[in-house]
């Protein structure tokens, strides 16, 4: 195959080439080795639009993908506008996820036309310090719109999709321009020796990634700080947290 | 003689146009009051200058007793047409005045259906002027008194009546007024309103040599009009908190814009951008003849040291991003929430304006709380050990799931000082986990052995992540 110099020198190559219209990108790093080493620069790049859903039931609900993006916004700095047209988004469960009541903003949307202007003009602003909307549809042009508007001001966007019904879910393998693209699905929680209910444990999955390979994960939720943790009992097992593959099942 | 007559007053017997000492046999002890027309119409434009500031840009007095409201523009800063008129309502109930309202499509419409239709806060559809006027009684056409005496010894008792007929007999018989004034009332002359103007009103004003209407032309000339209302601002060191921009056509008719916003205001782009955002909303017709923009409410505002700490990095100001979401999806739709020292989950939370300062508030409470709070819990059937036991599986939405593991009971108490069958009201919470891993938040109304306590149903609050 190709020796291996020639691909370090082509990789040069391509760096160089768009290292002219890229700036270092301010990143917000998960935390977790396992999951920063899959993503392109360590960490999660900032002025950029990302996309996260629930798996299974969560595409109706959305409960496990508001957390993951509660954590995310908790550790940027500034407020943080949350568009919403379904209003059962609880306040304390994302204070209890590190993102206090005084730094969210929510706006009520009657549809998602309006969802999306107010998404671009959050984003364009550049004094937020991340813009959360609550969408079921995000076509491609309006994704592109808003991937230019959080580039231009270094305002990172989490489009939250939801769905009214099961089937149609299955419009999250419409191609849209998001860097990355996420669903989150509930685990069983961490076993307590005691009854009870532990930490909760998410899969996460990485589905689409520009400038990087798809992969999984099992973490633990977020915790006051809005960071995510790898199970402590798959961290003392050597060698197979990384390359599982699941079979897609939802 | 007497003027007008309330409730209280009709209910004691007297009516409009009793002679005083009829009123004074009927009510013993009545003390008697010269009415005071100048004092009243002064009354009535204080109530018009009122509802300038806080409902429509275009308002004038009608006299004797009423106020016409354009409200084109200035609905939907309130939720639509019935919400603005049930806003205003009640508004001058807490002022202590009984109010009747109906928006229709002309003055006279409305005029009309507010004074003699039975039905409170009519809301008449467009192009429907006729029909609804049709059943009303002559006497709400704003005719004299005896004209009116005259239709009906005709036999004319509505105004659908009047309409039927063809118009030249009645012409030379009552004049052109009874024509005219049907005319204003089903929509096909004209009538413009003249709003009033505060005196203390900073007001810039644009007339044009020929009617414009393209969009780019309004864009550029309210950029020039905001630039001049700034600088009068300025001079005498006043914010802009609501901007008004009429725009009078060549029919005589104004179109008018109305913005709102959450600090005083003083900055040409933002202005001009506020403004812009609403241009899709002037319809300009045959084109505009006058630009004015005036700020119907302005607050004093001073400059403002913006960071005194060289290290600091100042929080950036969001207030302009916050006036422009607010104008879009209106300001009751723009919110913060803070934290209200209640249990009860459904009461936990509370909305703050936006801009309103940090309250560094938090939650009480270590219990993990869900992320999705059904707006209203549903029912659920359950397996369960009563009464401290979570149940063993439980059936939502017709899908039987078998709980694995579970957390609880957290139990939260009534709010006795709310209502009254809280007073022994008790829910009992618990966390539910299922086979696959899902998080469900669940109660029982009731502690499980007292049937006082609640109901002692089952039902699901809530998801968790």
């Amino acid at each position: 195959m190709w020796p291996p110099s020639a691909l370090e020198s082509l990789r040069a190559q391509v760096r160089q080439i768009e290292g002219q219209h890229r700036r270092a990108t301010p990143s917000l790093p998960f935390g977790v080795a396992a999951v920063d080493a899959r993503l392109p620069g360590g960490a999660l790049p900032l002025g950029a639009l990302h996309e996260i859903a629930g798996g299974g039931n969560g595409a109706i609900d959305g409960a496990a993908a508001a957390l993951f993006a509660a954590g995310i916004a908790a550790r940027t700095r500034g407020k943080v506008l949350w568009c919403l047209t379904r209003l059962d988004l609880f306040a304390p469960a994302l204070a209890q996820a590190g993102l206090n009541s005084d730094r969210v903003i929510y706006l009520e949307g009657g549809d998602e036309k309006t969802i999306l202007a107010c998404f671009e003009e959050g984003l364009r602003h550049g004094g937020l310090g991340a813009v959360v909307a609550e969408v079921a549809r995000l076509p491609m042009t309006a994704s592109r719109r808003l991937q230019l508007a959080a580039e231009g001001s270094g305002t990172i966007g989490i489009a939250l999709r939801r769905w009214r019904r099961q089937t149609e879910a299955s419009d999250f393998g419409q191609p849209t321009a998001a860097t990355t693209r996420w669903r989150v699905s509930a685990l069983p929680s961490t076993p307590l020796p005691v009854p009870g209910v532990g930490r909760p444990r998410w899969l996460v999955e990485l589905i689409r990634c520009r400038a990087g390979e798809s992969a999984d994960f099992e973490l633990e939720a977020c915790d006051a700080t809005g960071h995510l943790r790898l199970p402590a009992d798959l961290v003392h097992r050597s060698g197979q947290a990384e390359g599982r593959r699941y079979s897609a099942s939802a | 003689m007497v003027l007008a007559a309330d409730a209280a007053a009709q209910a004691a017997g007297l009516h409009v146009g009793m002679p005083a000492t009829k009123a004074q046999a009927l009510v013993p002890g009545l003390v008697i009051q010269d009415a005071d027309p100048t004092a009243n119409s002064e009354a009535l434009e204080r109530l018009a200058f009122w509802i300038l500031q806080r409902v429509a840009p275009i308002v004038a007095a009608d006299p004797p007793d009423g106020v016409v409201i354009d409200a084109v523009g200035a609905d939907h800063l309130h939720g639509g047409e019935a919400a603005t008129l049930a806003m205003l309502v009640e508004k001058l109930a807490g002022f202590g005045l009984r109010a009747r309202a109906a928006i229709a499509d002309t003055w006279g419409a409305a005029h009309a259906l507010a004074r003699f239709d039975a039905r409170p806060g009519l809301v008449s559809e467009p192009g429907n002027a006729a029909r609804d006027v049709a059943p009303l009684s002559i006497a709400s056409l704003r005719l004299a008194s005896d004209m009116v005496r005259d239709l009906h010894v005709l036999g004319f008792d509505s105004v659908g009546d009047v309409l039927a007929q063809p118009r030249a007999p009645l012409a030379l018989r009552f004049g052109p007024e009874l024509g005219r004034r049907l005319d204003q009332a089903i929509g096909r002359l004209a009538e413009p309103i003249e709003p009033i103007r505060p005196e203390a009103l900073i007001e810039v004003r644009r007339a044009f040599a020929e009617p414009i209407g393209a969009a780019q032309t309004l864009s550029r000339y309210i950029r020039e009009l905001a630039k001049q209302l700034c600088g009068a601002l300025e001079r005498r060191g006043l914010g802009a908190r609501r901007l008004d921009l009429i725009c009078q056509r060549v029919d005589s008719r104004a179109q008018a814009v109305r913005v709102g916003t959450g600090l005083p205001l003083r900055d040409v782009k933002r202005m001009t951008r506020l403004l812009c955002d609403k241009i899709e909303t002037i319809d300009p017709g045959f084109g505009i003849e006058v630009m004015t923009l005036a700020a119907t409410v302005a607050e004093p505002l001073l400059p403002k040291q913006s960071s005194s700490n060289l290290i600091d990095q100042p929080e950036p100001d969001v207030s302009g991003l916050m006036d422009l979401l607010a104008n879009r999806v209106g300001e009751k739709n723009l919110y913060r929430a803070a934290p209200v020292a209640s249990d009860v989950p459904e009461r936990a939370v509370r909305h703050i304006p936006v801009l309103a300062p940090e309250t560094g508030a938090e939650w009480q409470g270590h219990w993990p709380r869900p992320s999705r709070l059904l707006m209203q819990p549903e029912a659920i059937d359950t397996v369960a050990l009563l009464p401290d036991h979570p149940p063993a599986s439980f059936t939502w939405r017709g899908v039987r799931r078998r709980v694995k593991r579970a957390d609880g009971p957290e139990r939260v108490f009534g709010e006795w000082w709310k209502r009254d069958p809280e007073l022994t009201a008790v829910r009992d919470y618990f966390r539910l986990e299922d086979d696959a891993g899902e998080r469900y938040w669940v109660y029982r109304a009731g502690d499980g052995e007292d049937p006082l306590t609640g109901s002692q149903r089952w039902f699901l609050h809530g998801i968790f992540g």
